[in-house]
């Protein structure tokens, strides 16, 4: 086998190992009280880790695309419609900022 | 399972707006995959085992000949140890899910599926169909995409310059909407938000997403008073 087959296969068990451990990690355990307000909370606050680097540090067309579409999500509109305005926000807002 | 058409249909429809913005992704990394050295069946193979764009841009970084297999794994393991807060969430709802399914679960666990099943399930219980809906078509997509990428050897332009790299930062914000319950949920986005900038900042590697996670769950379990329904 190949160096780089070996390392194909261990990036994808590293991988795995990351997505099943997470998924195997709870099973069984039944939470409540400030536990289970904890759990709930753990969602949103990856979704937002996820997005805060590019919407708070990349410049300014990010955060306010970003602004915009927040706006647009919470006027309960599709979601296809809220990235649809994200998209065109932000290379409208790149193109008039550089 | 009991096969529902409708549910893994729910979740073909769903996901159709990411795959358009995933393809282009997927052949840009095709394209810097063929550049590293890598034949067009090594970054098919590449796509399909691993399946985390994030992890294959950072490996192609890494990349050098001949290939530093440990190296690459742990820096895997690191790029992608946010999924373990991922599944220990998306656990909560797998319980009406037969186990045999559970492991391929894991293995198409990426942040486009795993968001719109943590936003499915504040409706209605997850299924497996609806998982799937989600996941085939974004792991179809996905492997196409790097192998047209890897044998092409060049990309329909920059996906930044027609916005697609901020198609994912939308979806999420889309997807957030839906878990908003006040302002203590603005108190843990806040938290989150500038924990995981300043870490992204200041902390090598993609340890901003555990970081800023873990900051949101402190905010709540401190907010938390005995009584709440939440």
């Amino acid at each position: 086998m190949t160096a780089t087959i070996v390392a194909i296969i261990g990036v994808a068990l590293a991988t795995f190992v990351t997505r099943a451990s997470g998924l195997y990690l709870m099973r069984g355990v039944t939470v409540r009280g400030r536990m289970k307000a904890a759990l709930d909370a753990l969602p949103p606050a990856i979704l937002v880790s996820l997005i805060a680097p590019t919407i708070l540090t990349t410049g300014i067309a990010e955060t306010i695309a970003a602004v915009i579409t927040a706006g647009a999500a919470f006027m309960r509109l599709p979601l296809v419609v809220v990235v649809g305005i994200g998209v065109v926000c932000v290379v409208l807002l790149r193109t008039v900022i550089s | 399972m009991t096969f529902s058409a409708r549910e893994f249909r729910q979740g073909v429809t769903d996901v159709l707006p990411i795959i358009v913005a995933a393809a282009p992704i997927g052949m840009l990394w095709g394209t810097l995959a063929a550049s590293k050295g890598l034949s067009p069946f090594e970054s098919w193979f590449m796509s399909a085992t691993v399946f985390a764009g994030a992890a294959q841009f950072v490996a192609l970084e890494v990349w050098r000949e001949p290939a530093p297999w440990v190296l690459l794994t742990f820096t895997a393991f690191i790029v992608n140890i946010r999924h373990v807060l991922m599944g220990a969430s998306l656990s909560r709802h797998t319980g009406g899910i037969e186990k045999r399914w559970h492991p391929l679960m894991a293995f198409l666990l990426a942040d486009e599926n795993w968001a719109f099943s943590e936003r499915r399930a504040l409706k209605t219980p997850l299924t497996a169909s609806y998982y799937f809906g989600l996941a085939i078509p974004m792991w179809l997509t996905w492997t196409i995409s790097s192998l047209v990428g890897a044998i092409v050897g060049r990309t329909f332009g920059n996906p930044a310059a027609l916005g697609f790299d901020f198609a994912f930062s939308a979806l999420f914000i889309g997807i957030l909407a839906g878990f908003w319950k006040g302002s203590r949920t603005g108190a843990i986005l806040g938290a989150s938000a500038i924990c995981a900038a300043l870490a992204k900042l200041y902390v090598p590697g993609a340890w901003y997403i555990v970081i800023g996670g873990l900051a949101g769950v402190v905010v709540a379990a401190l907010l938390y008073r005995e009584g709440d329904l939440s």
